[in-house]
């Protein structure tokens, strides 16, 4: 359990890490997939070791799979229209809420 | 029909109300219609005084509308017909719709001749109002609009300065007495638990009030009838009140003012029947006030002027009438009083109408009221003088005229007190006297003043028809109280027990005498000229003067009465001018002080205080203001960042020394945001870089 436990928080941290540093923003789209996942596997690991009956943490996890999708589907729209606002998609280019 | 009589009164208020709303600039429409409501008013009068005969007498009473209640404690709107009530009614009603015919003529060409309508129709709704209710406390109401019409009445021509302050003398002077009703309203609610009249009635017979409070109560009852019906020595009011037009003269002496404060006295007669005490006082005002004011009236010139004194003169007599009845009865005597006094209501009202509404048209035809400029008018005006000449018959009693009949009664019920049989006497004498002095002077003789009889005319139809028709009812009046009629006016007026008093011929022969030779003193001194008027007036000069400025009442009330009050008020004045008006200045000077004080606080420490706030609010956003840069992902490490702290406040260190996984976890995170920070402040600087390669 231990060692699902650290590849989770490598792996959301590796996502973090991602979502802070990427200018791109398809790059942190990309990066928070990770950390979904990473959520994933904590999902996954706590099921089958502390409940070990029932399938809730798998289904659960299935769910995130769709919802994450249907969020990168949102975002990549935004992308879009990022794009065609601002004829490229680095974050810095977002920046007209600024006081 | 009787139980509808309410419709009696509201017919004029609905006449004053049309005339005040929408008929103003409509003056004949005005006036049309309100003869036509008291003419309606009248036959409906008529009808009930007959329903009234046939019933034998009964009494009918009925509570229209209860509009308040205390508990057992009511105010009521009620209707009472009796006897009394529908005489009352039909001598209001006639004389009103007189009055109002008459008014068309007198008035016509007056610039409020509408308003005039107006008021009469409210004045008389008001009498007709008092003389329906039930109980004491709609008397009141009613009483007082009385002597708010009768102000507003007298005052009419208020330009005059003279009528203006009568009109306020009017209502002054009345107040005065008014506030001994109300005393004896509160007194009556509070013994008897009802201001019902027969509630009342029935409490005084049972012994409700203590003797003493009973005759407070009477006697504080009797000052609202001295204020109203003008008794001494509140009579000062209503001589003055001749200011007003002619024809409200005749109504207020006729039939509503005046006869409201006896018309109160004789309803509530079974009070003063309880207590000896004050119904002998009602009788000794009543002398009083009727001698004064015939001594007065002999020496007057003004042909108004006499005829208000007569006035008061015949009130006190009827006063004395119904006060003597009171007194007798309470010792058990036998008396005519009360029959005597509301008989000589009425016959009074009918040729005291005639009197003035004669003497109006009089002035309307030589334009003066000082009977020393007439003279020799009979052969000039031919319905008016041989009326007014009845009217005068019939006030000194003369028989057949009305006046005989009522005036015998009256006589007849000081029987058993010689003092006031002799001053009785007396009175007749002098009343036969000065009205003859009066009709000698203004009718018969030479005219010694050519111009103004050259100029004099008789008055239009509208003047001298109700004239005519009251000259009739001065005639007859007097005969439904024939001594001799087993059901007579003093059987009606006694609820139908066959009564009527003796006929005594000694007493009409004495009083007939008395009158004759009266007006035979008068026929010598002002027709004959066979004795001199002003050698007698040289010869008792100091009489003379005390009769022709009227026992200097005025005067006496001048000093007496109104020069302290003035002292008083210029005192105050003095007090108001110093002590109060220092008060209030100086609080406002203290006021302004302070509040240049609280000004300086304001601006200063409260100002200060907003402003400062607002001052480091700003210097903290300043500070603050680099956070919301636009960036997301500073957003998003700002989150995560303290995301983690809240875990390191959240989990306690001895969890954290106990497990280190978790504390690898954190440190990795750690190393994470610090990287990330770096890593952020070398991106911002490409970022800008490239924004400016873009620009």
């Amino acid at each position: 359990m231990f060692h699902y436990l650290v590849l989770a928080a490598i792996l959301f941290s590796i996502g973090l890490y991602g979502v802070l540093t990427r200018r791109n923003i398809i790059g942190i789209l990309m990066s928070l997939e990770l950390m979904f996942n990473a959520a994933n596997i904590n999902f996954v690991t706590f099921n089958r070791y502390i409940i070990s009956e029932g399938l809730t943490g798998q289904i659960f996890a299935l769910f995130v799979i769709v919802v994450a999708a249907a969020e990168a589907v949102v975002g990549l729209a935004l992308v879009l229209l990022i794009y065609r606002n601002w004829q490229g998609i680095k974050t810095d280019y977002v920046n007209v809420m600024k006081w | 029909m009787t139980q509808h009589a309410y419709i009696i009164g509201l017919l004029p208020l609905l006449g004053f109300l049309m005339i005040v709303f929408f008929l103003r600039w409509k003056e004949k429409v005005a006036a049309g219609f309100s003869i036509s409501m008291i003419l309606i008013s009248w036959i409906m009068s008529v009808w009930v005084l007959l329903e009234t005969i046939a019933s034998h007498s009964g009494s009918y009473e009925s509570v229209l509308y209860e509009f308040v209640a205390f508990g057992s404690f009511k105010l009521e709107i009620g209707l009472l017909i009796d006897p009394l009530a529908a005489v009352m009614l039909v001598v209001v009603t006639t004389i009103g719709a007189c009055v109002e015919i008459y008014s068309v003529g007198y008035m016509h060409g007056d610039p409020r001749f509408s308003r005039f309508f107006a008021y009469l129709s409210l004045f008389l709704f008001s009498m007709l109002g008092l003389v329906l209710a039930n109980n004491f406390f709609m008397i009141f109401i009613f009483w007082e609009l009385v002597g708010l019409t009768s102000y507003l009445l007298i005052g009419f021509w208020f330009e005059k300065k003279s009528a203006a302050d009568a009109c306020k003398k009017a209502f002054i002077t009345t107040r005065i007495g008014d506030l001994g009703f109300l005393l004896s309203l509160l007194l009556m609610a509070f013994f008897a638990g009802t201001l019902n009249y027969a509630g009342v009635f029935e409490q005084v017979a049972a012994g409700a009030f203590p003797p003493a409070v009973l005759t407070f109560t009477a006697i504080c009852l009797f000052c609202g009838a001295v204020g109203k019906s003008a008794q001494f020595p509140l009579h000062v009011w209503l001589p003055d009140a001749m200011e007003g037009p002619t024809p409200v003269s005749a109504l207020i002496h006729a039939a509503t003012m005046v006869a409201a404060g006896v018309y109160l006295v004789a309803r509530s007669m079974e009070v003063f029947v309880a207590t000896a005490d004050g119904a002998i006082v009602v009788a000794i005002i009543g002398l009083i006030t009727s001698f004064l004011a015939a001594t007065i009236a002999i020496t007057q010139n003004d042909i108004k002027r006499v005829l208000a004194y007569s006035t008061v003169s015949q009130l006190g007599y009827m006063i004395m009438a119904l006060g003597l009845y009171g007194y007798d009865t309470a010792l058990g005597h036998h008396s005519a009083g009360y029959y005597a006094g509301t008989f000589h209501l009425m016959t009074h009202a009918f040729f005291k109408g005639l009197l003035f509404l004669g003497a109006g048209s009089v002035i309307h035809a030589v334009h003066t009221n000082d009977i020393q400029e007439m003279g020799g008018l009979l052969k000039k005006m031919k319905i008016t003088a041989p009326a007014f000449l009845i009217a005068s018959l019939s006030i000194s009693g003369i028989f057949p005229f009305a006046g005989f009949w009522s005036k015998d009664e009256i006589i007849a019920s000081t029987a058993g007190h010689p003092i006031f049989m002799f001053f009785t006497l007396l009175i007749a004498f002098m009343t036969a006297f000065y009205m003859w002095r009066l009709c000698f002077l203004t009718f018969f003789g030479k005219p010694r003043d050519q111009q103004k009889y050259d100029h004099a005319h008789e008055s239009p139809r509208t003047m001298s028809w109700p004239l005519a028709f009251l000259a009739f009812l001065a005639t007859t009046a007097g005969w439904v109280g024939i001594p001799w009629l087993s059901h007579g006016f003093a059987s009606f007026a006694y609820h139908g027990e066959p009564y009527h008093p003796h006929a005594s011929w000694l007493m009409m022969g004495i009083s007939t005498v008395v009158a004759v030779s009266g007006i035979y003193l008068a026929y010598l001194m002002y027709y004959k000229r066979s004795i001199s008027a002003d050698k007698l007036a040289e010869k008792f000069k100091p009489l003379y003067n005390l009769s022709f400025n009227k026992w200097y009442f005025d005067e006496i009330y001048h000093v007496i009465i109104l020069n302290p009050i003035l002292k008083f008020g210029n005192l105050m004045w003095k007090v108001d001018a110093n002590v109060i008006d220092g008060a209030v200045n100086g609080t406002a000077w203290f006021t302004m002080l302070w509040s240049d004080v609280k000004m300086w606080f304001d601006k200063w420490i409260i100002d200060g205080a907003v402003n400062g706030s607002g001052w480091i609010v700003r210097k903290i956003g300043n500070g603050l203001r680099f956070i919301q840069n636009g960036s997301v992902q500073f957003y998003v490490l700002f989150t995560s960042t303290f995301v983690v702290l809240f875990g390191l406040w959240k989990f306690e260190f001895t969890f954290i020394s106990n497990n280190w996984p978790t504390m690898t976890i954190i440190f990795i995170i750690g190393v994470t945001v610090l990287a990330i920070l770096t890593k952020m402040v070398t991106n911002k600087e490409d970022g800008d870089q490239e924004s400016k390669q873009e620009n």
